[in-house]
C-alpha cells in the first residue's frame, strides 16, 4: 500500500474569492483513517485555515457530510483507503449554498423541518401521572426506521428534484413528517397533510430513490414520500366524494 | 459596530439540558423570550452520542430508596443526598414526559416501557431506545422545541464571555460563525448547558466540541467549579477514535479479557465469573473500578500492545449473531464501520477512555450558581448527584431533571428582574471585541501552533491527572499547564477570514480547556485521599475526616486556581464502604 495519497479539497473564502476552487494536499495514507481524519491532519499540521464541520466522529451527530469523489458521504465513515491510489476530491454538499470551504448553509432545511411539524400532535395531552401511551414493539417498528434520521442532509445533496427546485420540502423533512404520521401515539396526520400536499411538497418527487440509496442510517425517505402520496391522494378523493368534510 | 439583541432567559448550549430548560421556560411562562445560543446546531450536540440508557424507577419490585442508595454508594458518598433524592424522585416523570413527546423508548410486548440492567444499578431500571438512547432523546427534545415560538435560536454562535453588571450575569458576547460578527446578547438570566470537557484528555469518548466552554466561562466570571478532580473513565472505548462501546454490551453478557483470554476482573475483588451477567458484579462493576483494574493489568504486562498503546479485549462472540443484532446493533455497526472488526467473530480491542466529568459549575438544587442570574445544568454543572463517580444511565435523567429545574428557576428569576442597563453591558462587550481582535484576529509574529499546544496539554493531563495520580506528577502537570498558558499568547492564526473561522474557534476552545485543565489538576493535587474516580497512589485510602467535602476551585486575580472545601450534605445514609460483587 502506498504511504501517501492526494486530497483535492474545495477552498472558498467569500471575502477573497470570486468562486470556489481546489487546493491539493498530500496526506499520509493509513488503513484506519477516514476522510475526516485526513482533513484534520491538514488542519492541524499543514493549513490551519481549512474549514469544515465535524463533531462526534461516530456517524451520529450528522455534521460532517461532504461530497467525496462526487458522492454524498459522512466523512467520518468513509475510509480514505477506499479511494486508492487517489486523488480523492472532497467538496461541500451539493445543492446548498456554500459559506466557506467545505461548509454549506443548511438554514433552508431547518425552516422546512419546522414547517412539517415534527413533533407529537395530540387532540388531548395525557397527564404525566397517567403513565405512558401504550405502544407495542410492532407499532414502534412501523416508524422506527424514519426516526433514525440524523439530519446529515446527504439525501438533499443526492436529490435531483431539490437540485432543480429549492422549494421542494425534500427527503429528510418528509421522512420525519412520516415518522410522526406513522407513530401510533400521534394524531396530527391531517395537519401535516395540508402542508405536504401543496405543489412544492411531495408531488415534486419523481421517485428517483437516490435519497434512500445514500442514507447512512438506512432511512427510506423515498418510501416515505410514496406512502405520503398515497395518503394524500386518498384524502383528495375523499374530499371530492364528501366535500362537506369527511375527516 | 457591535450588534445587540436581548431576551429574558438565554441558554448557552442546545443539547439535552439546554433544550429541556428552554421547553420548561416556555411552559412555565409563555410570555418569556428564550434564546438558545449554541456553537453547533442543537441536534449536533454531544447528548446525541449517549448509547445505553436513562435510569428511572418504574418496576413495582424497585424503589426510589434503592436507586438513591445505588447512586450514593456508587458515588463513594460524595453525592449531596438531598440532591440525589430530588433527582431520583423526579427522574421517572421526566422520562415519561419524554415518552409523551414522542421518544421511541423500547417496549415490552404488552406495550409498556421496557427497562434493562445497567452497571452499578442493583435493580433493573434503565430505560432505553435500542442503543441510540441519547440520539432519540436529543432529537425528540429538539423537534418538540420547534413548536415553541418564544424560543429563538442562535445556531452556530460561539460564546466568548459572560457579561456581568453589578454582580449579576446579564448576557453573553458571542461570535456569529457564519459572518464573524461579534454580538452582545443581553438577558435577565443565563443558563449554561454546554456539557463536559473530555477533550482536555488524549483518549476520550467525547466529541470534538466538548471543550469545557461553559465551565471556563463561569470560572472566569467568578463562579467556583466543584469537584473537578473527579474525571470518569469509561472502561471500554475503542483506541484511536475513542468511540465508546456501551456498558450495555457487558449488561447483555460480554466478557472483559486480558491478553491471556482470562476474565481478569475476578482478581480485583469484583466477584466471581458467572456465565450470565450479575448486577454490580464482574463486568457490571462500577466504571472507575474497571478502569483501575486495566492499569493494574498493564503494570503486570497482561495487556496487549496495540497501535495506540495497551488494550484489553471485549468478547461478545458467545452471545451469537442473533442476540448481537437484536440487542446491540449499534455496537456491531460501530466496530465494523470504524475499526473494521466484527464482534460476532472477533475480539474487540478496548481501553479506558475519559468519558464524563462528575465536577462542574457549583449549583444548588435549582441549578443556581453563586453568581446572581447565572444557572447551569447537565454535565457542565455539579449539583452534585454524581459524587466521586457517576453511575451509568444517571446522566440522561440528570440533564432532564436539572435542565427543567434550572429552566423554571431562571424563568421565575427573570420575571422579577428589570431590563438590564444596556450602557454598562455594552461597554464590556466592546472590551471583549477589542480583546478578540488584539489577541487573535489581528495579532502576528507568534510561532506556536494550536494543535501542538493541544497535544501537549492532553499528554500532560493523561500523565499527571489520569486514572492514577501522584503528588509529584500532578505538580509537574500543573507547571506544564502554566507554561502552555503562556505559550498560548504566541499562537498565530493562519486564518484571517471572518467567515467560519474555525481556527479562531479552536484557539478559543484551547484557551477554555487550559483553564479547565488547571482546575482539574489543582483540585486533584489538593485532595490527598483516594475516593471514587480520584485515585492517589500516594494516598490510597479514603479520608472522610478531611475530605467528606466538595472542592470548590476559584480563579484568583493572577489567573491561578485556589481551592476551598464545602461539606457534603448527608441526610439519611451515613458513609459506608463501597462493596461490589457480593
Amino acid at each position: 500500500m502506498a504511504d501517501r495519497i492526494t486530497l483535492k479539497v474545495t477552498r472558498y473564502d467569500p471575502g477573497r474569492d470570486h468562486e470556489p476552487g481546489f487546493q491539493t494536499y498530500e496526506v499520509p495514507l493509513r488503513k484506519d483513517w477516514v476522510v475526516l481524519d485526513a482533513l484534520n491532519y491538514v488542519k492541524d499540521k499543514v493549513d490551519g485555515s481549512l474549514s469544515f464541520r465535524w463533531s462526534c466522529r461516530m456517524g451520529i451527530c450528522g455534521s460532517c457530510g461532504m461530497m467525496v469523489n462526487g458522492e454524498p458521504k459522512l466523512t467520518c465513515a468513509t475510509f480514505v483507503s477506499e479511494y486508492m491510489p487517489g486523488p480523492v476530491s472532497v467538496e461541500p454538499l451539493k445543492h446548498f449554498p456554500i459559506l466557506r470551504d467545505l461548509i454549506v448553509d443548511i438554514s433552508d432545511f431547518l425552516e422546512k423541518l419546522t414547517k412539517v411539524k415534527p413533533w407529537l400532535i395530540r387532540e388531548e395531552e395525557r397527564r404525566v401521572v397517567d403513565g405512558e401511551y401504550l405502544q407495542t414493539p410492532e407499532q414502534a417498528d412501523t416508524f422506527r426506521q424514519f426516526s433514525m434520521c440524523i439530519n446529515c442532509l446527504l439525501c438533499y445533496a443526492a436529490c435531483p428534484v431539490y437540485g432543480l427546485d429549492p422549494l421542494f420540502t425534500g427527503p429528510a423533512a418528509i421522512a420525519l413528517a412520516q415518522r410522526y404520521n406513522t407513530d401510533s401515539r400521534d394524531q396530527g396526520t391531517n395537519e401535516r397533510l395540508d402542508i405536504l400536499s401543496q405543489h412544492d411538497g411531495i408531488w415534486g418527487c419523481t421517485f428517483v430513490g437516490d435519497c434512500t440509496r445514500v442514507c447512512p442510517k438506512h432511512v427510506d425517505p423515498a418510501g416515505a414520500i410514496q406512502q405520503y402520496k398515497l395518503t394524500a391522494a386518498k384524502e383528495w378523493i375523499k374530499s371530492l366524494l364528501m366535500p362537506w368534510g369527511g375527516r | 459596530m457591535l450588534d445587540v439583541s436581548s431576551h429574558d432567559v438565554l441558554l448557552v448550549g442546545g443539547g439535552g439540558a439546554g433544550l429541556r430548560a428552554a421547553i420548561a421556560i416556555s411552559e412555565a411562562d409563555a410570555g418569556l423570550s428564550v434564546a438558545i445560543v449554541s456553537k453547533v446546531y442543537p441536534m449536533r450536540s454531544h447528548t446525541v452520542s449517549a448509547e445505553g440508557g436513562a435510569a428511572g424507577v418504574i418496576h413495582p419490585d424497585d424503589s426510589l430508596e434503592e436507586h438513591i442508595y445505588d447512586t450514593i454508594s456508587g458515588g463513594d458518598w460524595l453525592c449531596d443526598q438531598d440532591a440525589v433524592e430530588t433527582f431520583v424522585k423526579e427522574a421517572p416523570e421526566e422520562l415519561l414526559r419524554l415518552e409523551h413527546w414522542g421518544c421511541p423508548w423500547s417496549r415490552q410486548e404488552d406495550g409498556h416501557i421496557a427497562v434493562r440492567p445497567f452497571g452499578g444499578m442493583k435493580k433493573t431500571r434503565t430505560w432505553f431506545a435500542a442503543d441510540k438512547t441519547g440520539f432519540h432523546l436529543l432529537h425528540t427534545l429538539f423537534q418538540t422545541s420547534l413548536k415553541f415560538s418564544a424560543i429563538t435560536r442562535y445556531d452556530e454562535y460561539f460564546v466568548t464571555r459572560l457579561l456581568i453588571n453589578d454582580g449579576c450575569v446579564q448576557g453573553v458576547v458571542a461570535i456569529e460563525l457564519a459572518t464573524g460578527r461579534i454580538q452582545a446578547i443581553i438577558a435577565k438570566a443565563v443558563i449554561l448547558c454546554t456539557g463536559g470537557c473530555g477533550r482536555v484528555f488524549r483518549f476520550t469518548t467525547n466529541a470534538s466540541i466538548k471543550t469545557g466552554d461553559g465551565m471556563a466561562l463561569a470560572y472566569r466570571a467568578g463562579a467556583p467549579l466543584k469537584d473537578m478532580e473527579f474525571v470518569q473513565y469509561h472502561p471500554t472505548g475503542l483506541p484511536f477514535t475513542g468511540i465508546l462501546i456501551t456498558e450495555a454490551a457487558r449488561a447483555e453478557g460480554g466478557y472483559l479479557l486480558n491478553k491471556e483470554g482470562y476474565r481478569y476482573l475476578q482478581d480485583y475483588n469484583l466477584g466471581t465469573p458467572q456465565p450470565k451477567p450479575v448486577l454490580r458484579s464482574m463486568e457490571l462493576g462500577p466504571r472507575d473500578r474497571l478502569s483501575q483494574a486495566f492499569v493494574k493489568e498493564q503494570e503486570q504486562g497482561r495487556t496487549s500492545e496495540g497501535l495506540y498503546g495497551p488494550v484489553v479485549y471485549l468478547d461478545l462472540r458467545h452471545l451469537g449473531e442473533k442476540v448481537i443484532n437484536a440487542r446491540l446493533p449499534f455496537v456491531r455497526e460501530l466496530c465494523l464501520k470504524y475499526e473494521n472488526i466484527d464482534p460476532v467473530k472477533e475480539l474487540i480491542p478496548v481501553r479506558p477512555v475519559v468519558h464524563y466529568m462528575m465536577g462542574g459549575v457549583h449549583t444548588d438544587l435549582n441549578g443556581a450558581t453563586p453568581l446572581k442570574g447565572l444557572y447551569a445544568a447537565g454535565e457542565v454543572a455539579c449539583v452534585s448527584i454524581n459524587g466521586a463517580n457517576r453511575l451509568g444511565s444517571n446522566s440522561l435523567p440528570e440533564l432532564l431533571v436539572f435542565g427543567a429545574r434550572a429552566g423554571r428557576a431562571a424563568a421565575a428569576f427573570a420575571a422579577g428582574q428589570q431590563a438590564p442597563n444596556r450602557r454598562q453591558i455594552l461597554a464590556q462587550a466592546l472590551d471583549e471585541e477589542t480583546r478578540l481582535h488584539d489577541q487573535f484576529l489581528q495579532k502576528s509574529g507568534g510561532r506556536e501552533r494550536i494543535s501542538t499546544l493541544r497535544d501537549e496539554m492532553q499528554t500532560t493531563m493523561e500523565k499527571g491527572a489520569g486514572i492514577y495520580r501522584r503528588g509529584d506528577l500532578l505538580t509537574h502537570t500543573a507547571g506544564k499547564l502554566i507554561e502552555l498558558q503562556e505559550r498560548l499568547g504566541s499562537v498565530t492564526l493562519y486564518d484571517r477570514s471572518h467567515v467560519f473561522n474555525t481556527e479562531l474557534v479552536s484557539a478559543l476552545e484551547l484557551s477554555f480547556m487550559l483553564d479547565v485543565a488547571e482546575c482539574i489538576t489543582h483540585a486533584a493535587l489538593q485532595r490527598t485521599e483516594s475516593r471514587g474516580a480520584h485515585q492517589r497512589t500516594d494516598f490510597p485510602a479514603r479520608n472522610d475526616e478531611r475530605f467528606l467535602a466538595h472542592s470548590l476551585v476559584y480563579r484568583q486575580t493572577d489567573g491561578r486556581p485556589r481551592t476551598e472545601y464545602l461539606p457534603v450534605t448527608i441526610t439519611r445514609w451515613p458513609p459506608g464502604e463501597r462493596v461490589y460483587g457480593r
